[in-house]
């Protein structure tokens, strides 16, 4: 029989399968940030070990680091100091760090990919939920704990149970304002926010191929949300152009060889998934949520459940919970409704595509004088092509400024917050309560819907601004 | 890591679903450098008034004093969202010692586990029996036979847990001490993979 692209990689990876237990899973790309790594550094540190294979990490500031004015020593002093604590970990340990400053420096999930340190067949890991995002490349990639980058510290390797396989199909051609996060955030309504745990899960299908890079990138980043250890999509043209020529891609004859193994990673045809679903993509709208889980997705023209709809006495208390926080009334459409903020980042869309985008429906217009924004591109790189295709002028003229690279208002840890009771239009990927400051309100969309609420300063369908 | 092999606890019920990451420890809490001191700030938000420990929310079950004990039993899909470990030290360092949800998110059960909390997964009908039992009401987990009790009406369901990680959660070893004693191991699996 056959086995699944996952399971490949997977078993390729395995140096020892403990009877009745995990699988001691060799990883070969660790990247770590400030936030996760402290306490591994002096875990390992207090058994007297060293760092196993020093060179196959990589560093960077992202999740605790201001989006303005990052020349400067960081204002809030516990901050700095954690950001400081790992370039003096790094420093004493061997590590390659991008930290603030740095040319490289970015988003965890942006850099890797952008460096062509992110390549197909790897197993990846960082001590951040959205590294399945490396996934979109044909590797392995998955989120861990702080106990477990000291086990990669420690030996390179992690204890792991293997996770199941699930197979999600996207057949056919998307509608016209419909993109990749609208994919992902139509699949999580779909299967909710505990539907994939368990397992990993492989993305296929001729929407999916017909992806860019950037946008695979996007779906494979909140596979998370729908409780998956990861996602993945295999590699194919598009893929090994996107890597070819990039700072840390193989050169020459170790090219060829490389892509040559490449091409054998997919899932066999007789290959068995655990779980296969399949999606047209024509039934894909452009989304929204309205929840406080990335599960209470809708498509922005829908109206929100019913009371009456909710059976289970548990589900209808959170779903009041939950509509009670959002301050909004079962059965309600969302169309029109005036929002506050908007926020374009974090490791789900803030790539170049995401502000090409973006630029693409404000271009000589003016943001709504209400709305607040913060537009935050993911790495130094991107900043640099924003301005190199001048979209930082589009942005300018409507009235929005540009920060540094960051985490930032993703998940509220520096001073980019959304001010309570506030609604925020978010590109980013989770609408939990408080995620984006205490009391904030964040709806989750797609670049392009985002674009729609910055002119308008309401919720609208992007497709009525589109010719 | 501390070892964990019986235990007799009232316990404390919050039955909401899908309680992320973000609510147990929100983020404006990762900012220290060690593991210690999380737990005054569990469920931070759910738990005070606009962020203010002298304003306890009546209405939250970790500040209704007939409620107690060692163990957390949690609605399902607990412990979603980001992978951060604080979660697991702030349920640890406020002093629980097993969560039982009929569902738990796969990083958050590791990283529990990896810090000698138990999760203890119980089916949906077991976990509405514990919901109905009053506040003096004392579950019993015994890790070695697996099972979970309710002692008052006796009532007892078996959960699952791998055999290595049990060992591990009996004894208190930790997957590091492990692995360090595999180097030979991963030296020779580099060579062969290279």
């Amino acid at each position: 029989m056959g086995n699944t692209l996952f399971g490949k990689i997977w078993d390729k990876h395995v140096v020892k399968q403990i009877k009745d237990g995990p699988s001691v899973l060799y990883i070969d790309k660790h990247f770590i940030h400030e936030v996760t790594s402290p306490q591994a550094f002096s875990g390992i540190e207090k058994r007297g070990a060293k760092l196993f294979r020093p060179a196959q990490i990589v560093a960077t500031a992202d999740h605790n680091v201001p989006t303005e004015n990052q020349h400067l020593p960081i204002a809030d002093q516990l901050s700095r100091f954690q950001v400081d604590t790992l370039i003096d970990n790094c420093k004493k340990h061997g590590v390659t760090l991008y930290g603030l400053g740095h040319e490289h420096q970015g988003i965890v999930h942006v850099i890797g990919p952008e460096l062509g340190i992110t390549q197909p067949g790897m197993t990846i890991v960082c001590g951040d939920s959205h590294t399945s995002t490396h996934g979109a490349f044909g590797s392995v990639a998955f989120g861990i704990g702080t106990s477990e980058v000291e086990m990669v510290f420690a030996s390179q390797c992690i204890m792991q149970t293997k996770p199941k396989a699930m197979r999600i199909n996207i057949e056919g051609t998307l509608n016209k304002g419909v993109v990749s996060k609208d994919i992902i955030l139509y699949i999580i309504a779909k299967i909710s926010a505990s539907g994939a745990t368990g397992y990993f899960v492989e993305y296929a299908g001729s929407a999916i191929r017909a992806l860019s890079m950037e946008a695979r990138m996007t779906i494979c980043n909140m596979s998370i949300e729908m409780g998956a250890r990861g996602g993945l999509i295999a590699p194919d043209q598009t893929t090994f152009d996107y890597i070819q020529g990039r700072m840390f891609a193989p050169k020459g004859a170790d090219w060829d060889q490389q892509l040559a193994a490449w091409k054998n990673l997919y899932s066999d045809a007789d290959a068995q998934f655990d779980m296969e679903i399949n999606i047209d993509a024509a039934d894909i709208e452009p989304m929204i949520t309205y929840g406080t889980n990335p599960g209470m997705g809708l498509s922005v023209t829908s109206t929100l459940p019913t009371m009456e709809s909710f059976t289970d006495a548990t589900e209808k208390q959170n779903f009041e919970k939950a509509l009670n926080y959002m301050g909004l009334k079962a059965g309600q459409s969302l169309l029109g409704m005036p929002i506050q903020n908007v926020f374009i980042g974090s490791c789900t869309n803030s790539r170049i595509e995401d502000f090409r985008l973006v630029a693409s429906i404000i271009k000589g217009k003016q943001k709504d004088p209400s709305v607040k924004t913060l537009i935050v591109p993911g790495s130094q790189e991107v900043a640099k092509q924003i301005k190199k295709e001048g979209l930082d002028k589009i942005f300018e003229a409507a009235g929005i400024e540009i920060r540094q690279a960051g985490c930032s208002a993703c998940l509220g840890m520096n001073e980019d917050k959304i001010p309570a009771g506030e609604y925020c239009v978010s590109t980013s990927n989770r609408n939990f309560e408080g995620r984006q400051g205490a009391g904030a309100r964040t709806m989750l969309v797609s670049p392009l819907t985002a674009a729609a609420a910055l002119l308008t300063g309401k919720i609208t369908d992007i497709r009525t601004l589109l010719n | 890591m501390q070892s964990l092999q019986k235990i007799t606890s009232q316990f404390i019920p919050l039955r909401i679903e899908n309680v992320d990451t973000d609510q147990i420890i929100p983020a404006r809490f990762l900012k220290a450098t060690t593991k210690e001191g999380f737990g005054k700030n569990l469920f931070r938000d759910w738990r005070y008034e606009n962020d203010d420990e002298t304003k306890p929310k009546a209405d939250f079950v970790l500040n209704q004093k007939q409620y107690s004990g060692e163990i957390l039993v949690a609605a399902k899909n607990f412990g979603c969202g980001s992978s951060r470990e604080h979660a697991a030290w702030s349920i640890l360092d406020y002093g629980f010692k097993v969560v039982v949800s009929s569902f738990f998110a796969d990083i958050f059960k590791n990283n529990a586990l990896n810090n000698g909390v138990l999760p203890v997964t119980v089916t949906d009908a077991f976990l509405q029996q514990i919901f109905a039992q009053g506040p003096e009401a004392t579950l019993s987990i015994d890790l070695a036979a697996q099972t979970i009790t309710i002692d008052a009406t006796g009532a007892s369901e078996t959960f699952e847990i791998n055999a290595y990680k049990k060992t591990c959660l009996l004894n208190g070893y930790d997957d590091i001490d492990y692995l360090l004693s595999m180097k030979d191991e991963i030296e020779a699996f580099e060579v062969k993979n290279k």
